[in-house]
């Protein structure tokens, strides 16, 4: 097959596009560049955007012995992933950005334009299966629990999977750095990237702060009465139980969390731990990872709203437009905007966006 | 099959500066020591400068040897423009075209940012050479605060000769600069007929090594060094002198100059052969590069739909190396400042390719290239129709 490779300058891009020549594939390996000013959305070299990491992807390239070119995603990237991020943001939401660039970006406009290209499809270095069965591609968890990626890469459709490629589903973090330096690749020992790629120093309050203000809102408990003052409600998650800065008392000394977000009136609502917690689930926009399963029918299965979070046993239902699920044990803390995703075992059956929790 | 179209960037280096950089290489000595390796090897040095300022058209002293094309331009920015300033406070303005190259622009703009100095560019006409008119009024207005006026030779993208002859009389007693890297060796240009102050040329456009050049400065002018050190060059460049490669550099300029009016005539047809062949292939093309008075070897052509990066993987794909503007330090493809000088369209300039023919190349070279654009073309617009969508 022709492949594209999307290489951004870490072990994982790397090892996967060798593993691609080695399987006699005739690949090419492309640097996404998602700020038309590199500067612009980090310093440092953590991130996927700093000159550094293009020029760590190009010298891979070059060991691997492929051809190797820039492709600017600047504008794609701002539209549908940093714009997404900041208004998600101001409507109360905390979404993931990850999921948003692999939809709209590396599965979608440089899968588009690979296949305009005359390629087949994008090999990257995710953490997720890829299995050929009677039901067509199917995607699983990776074997290495503590990499797997299939949650961010549950937003891809049937025909988005027919195109990707995973080569690193089926080995471990370490054994990738040990494979690395045995093919020369210097990124080997690169550490791994964890932050928002487009937020520089990894401060999000900050970030947000300078792009949406910090208009100082009410900070109240359950029943409405203010026990303080924040600057900027979206800096807080749900959840969250430090940095309030409270300086009225709670009942019994019962530590707060936060409940509640509310942009319209800019307010903030804390309560105890208990009130955190979440027993039923409803997603929007659900995207089915392989068929659809069958609608209006109570399914048993499992349920992530993290990144890097647990399968919670669940009973699990949709009409088409909208995911129910019921959790057997309730989940303390999660914001809508999140991302749903359900597993059948280690399958991923699809995703939807957390729209209500009670 | 590999097609090499990209002579523009860098020329393939020519046998005469091969067996000289061979030669000089394995020498022993400092050009700057006083012991008889030294003494050796500066002459070697100053027989290569002078054999390359008669292929110039200057004195031999007044040869500065720098380290790379952006180094001499950089020097003479700065070093005109410190100098002007030391001797003037009012002269802070630094003149030059839209369309320059990089290596001009961005020191200019280097010094407004840091140093205080005003960048005015002149504009480019349709003709693709800068308008006389803009630069004969702003010298009428604005003479005497004109600290240096830098015009390249010849426009590395579109190939157009601008008329430095001009500039040099509208001028007077202000110092003229030119970028005549794209030009040397390539083209007639001779520093003393054109009076110019100063001029950069470079070792690997005209088939000698990479790593050297030179600023052609005139004699008895004074500039503020950007290197600071043994003054090895007439105490405006430091550096240990690189004799190998200004061996070399002398000797590809001799074989290349001997046989110019011969390799103009061959790249020239093949340049106009190709420009037919690729018109009745592709007959939505438009051909923005300049066919006289330019560079015999430089087309640029608007392939309507498409993205130059996407042209480039597929022509690269296929074994032909050309190429589209400059591209940002972390890679990213820009489209070029030179075609939106032109006022060519940011989405006409970013479907633009610049193709540059060498004397190496072959018509069946051509022909191979033209046998293979149509198909790129089209997978480049469907690529491009695909993304448009989304």
């Amino acid at each position: 097959m022709k492949l594209i490779a999307a290489m951004s300058g870490g072990v994982d891009s790397a090892v996967a596009a060798a593993r691609a020549v080695d399987a006699g594939h005739e690949v090419v390996g492309v640097h996404l560049a998602l700020s038309s000013n590199p500067q612009k959305y980090r310093s440092g070299a953590r991130g996927c955007c700093t000159i550094e990491d293009s020029h760590d992807a190009r010298r891979a390239a070059d060991v691997i012995g492929i051809p190797f070119y820039i492709w600017d995603m600047a504008e794609e990237f701002h539209d549908g992933v940093v714009e997404n991020f900041l208004s998600e943001y101001a409507s109360g939401r905390t979404p993931n950005p990850c999921l948003r660039c692999n939809e709209k970006i590396k599965f979608a406009a440089v899968l588009d334009r690979a296949k305009g290209l005359g390629f087949d499809g994008v090999i990257t270095g995710h953490y997720a299966q890829m299995r050929e069965e009677s039901d067509g591609r199917l995607m699983y968890r990776a074997q290495d629990p503590g990499k797997d990626q299939s949650y961010v890469l549950a937003v891809l459709n049937s025909e988005q999977l027919a195109g990707a490629h995973f080569p690193l589903g089926d080995t471990h973090k370490e054994d990738v750095r040990i494979e690395a330096k045995k093919r020369g690749l210097y990124v080997a020992n690169k550490p791994d990237s964890h932050d928002i790629c487009f937020v520089p120093s990894g401060d999000n309050a900050g970030w947000l702060r300078d792009r949406l203000g910090s208009e100082v809102g009410a900070i109240v408990d359950e029943s409405g009465s203010k026990l303080g003052e924040h600057k900027g409600a979206y800096t807080y998650t749900i959840g969250q139980r430090r940095g309030l800065g409270l300086t009225v008392p709670a009942e019994g000394g019962v530590p707060r969390y936060v409940l509640k977000i509310e942009p319209k009136t800019n307010t903030v609502v804390v309560g105890e731990h208990e009130s955190l917690a979440v027993s039923k689930i409803v997603g929007e926009k659900p995207i089915w990872c392989g068929p659809m399963p069958s609608a209006n029918t109570a399914l048993r299965g499992f349920a992530q709203v993290r990144a890097h979070g647990s399968p919670l046993a669940c009973t699990y239902s949709h009409d088409g437009a909208e995911i129910k699920v019921d959790l057997d044990q309730p989940l303390f803390g999660l914001a809508t905007g999140q991302g749903l995703v359900i597993y059948d075992g280690d399958r991923v059956v699809g995703s939807a966006t957390v729209a209500q929790t009670e | 099959m590999t097609i090499y179209l990209d002579h523009a960037a860098t020329a393939p280096i020519n046998d005469a500066a091969i067996a000289a950089l061979t030669e000089q290489v394995k020498k022993l000595g400092n050009a700057s020591s006083v012991h008889n390796q030294g003494r050796s090897v500066r002459k070697d040095v100053e027989d290569s400068r002078h054999l390359l300022s008669e292929l110039v058209g200057c004195n031999p002293s007044e040869i500065i040897f720098t380290g790379s094309g952006t180094e001499a331009n950089n020097l003479a920015i700065k070093g005109f423009y410190w100098k002007a300033l030391e001797a003037d406070p009012r002269r802070k303005v630094i003149v030059t075209s839209a369309f320059e190259h990089h290596a001009i622009l961005d020191p200019i703009e280097w010094l407004v940012e840091h140093e205080g100095a005003e960048q005015v560019l002149i504009p480019i006409t349709e003709s693709g050479t800068i308008d006389l008119e803009f630069l004969k009024d702003l010298i009428t207005n604005r003479g005497s605060e004109i600290a240096l006026i830098s015009v390249m030779h010849s426009n590395n993208e579109l190939g157009s000769l601008q008329p430095i002859d001009q500039v040099v009389k509208l001028a007077g007693s202000i110092p003229v600069h030119t970028d005549a890297v794209q030009s040397f060796s390539k083209v007639d240009f001779n520093f003393d007929k054109l009076k110019l102050t100063a001029a950069t040329i470079s070792a690997h456009k005209v088939g000698g090594p990479l790593g050297v050049a030179a600023l052609i400065l005139e004699r008895g002018l004074d500039l503020t060094p950007i290197l600071h050190g043994g003054g090895q060059e007439r105490e405006i460049r430091s550096g240990t002198l690189n004799a190998p490669a200004i061996v070399s550099f002398a000797a590809a300029a001799k074989s290349a100059l001997e046989n110019r009016e011969s390799n103009f005539k061959k790249v020239r047809e093949l340049r106009d052969y190709f420009i037919l062949q690729l018109k009745k292939s592709l007959p939505d093309v438009v051909i923005n590069s300049v066919s006289d008075p330019a560079l015999p070897g430089i087309v640029n052509a608007t392939f309507p739909g498409t993205e130059s990066d996407a042209l480039l993987l597929l022509l690269d794909s296929e074994g032909i190396s050309a190429s589209a503007g400059s591209a940002c330090s972390a890679g990213v493809p820009r489209p070029s400042h030179v075609l939106l000088a032109l006022g060519i369209s940011e989405s006409d300039a970013d479907a633009s390719l610049r193709i540059s023919i060498g004397t190496t190349n072959t018509k069946e070279e051509i022909d191979q290239v033209i046998s293979v654009f149509p198909s790129v073309v089209e997978r480049a617009r469907s690529a491009f129709a695909v993304s448009k969508l989304a």
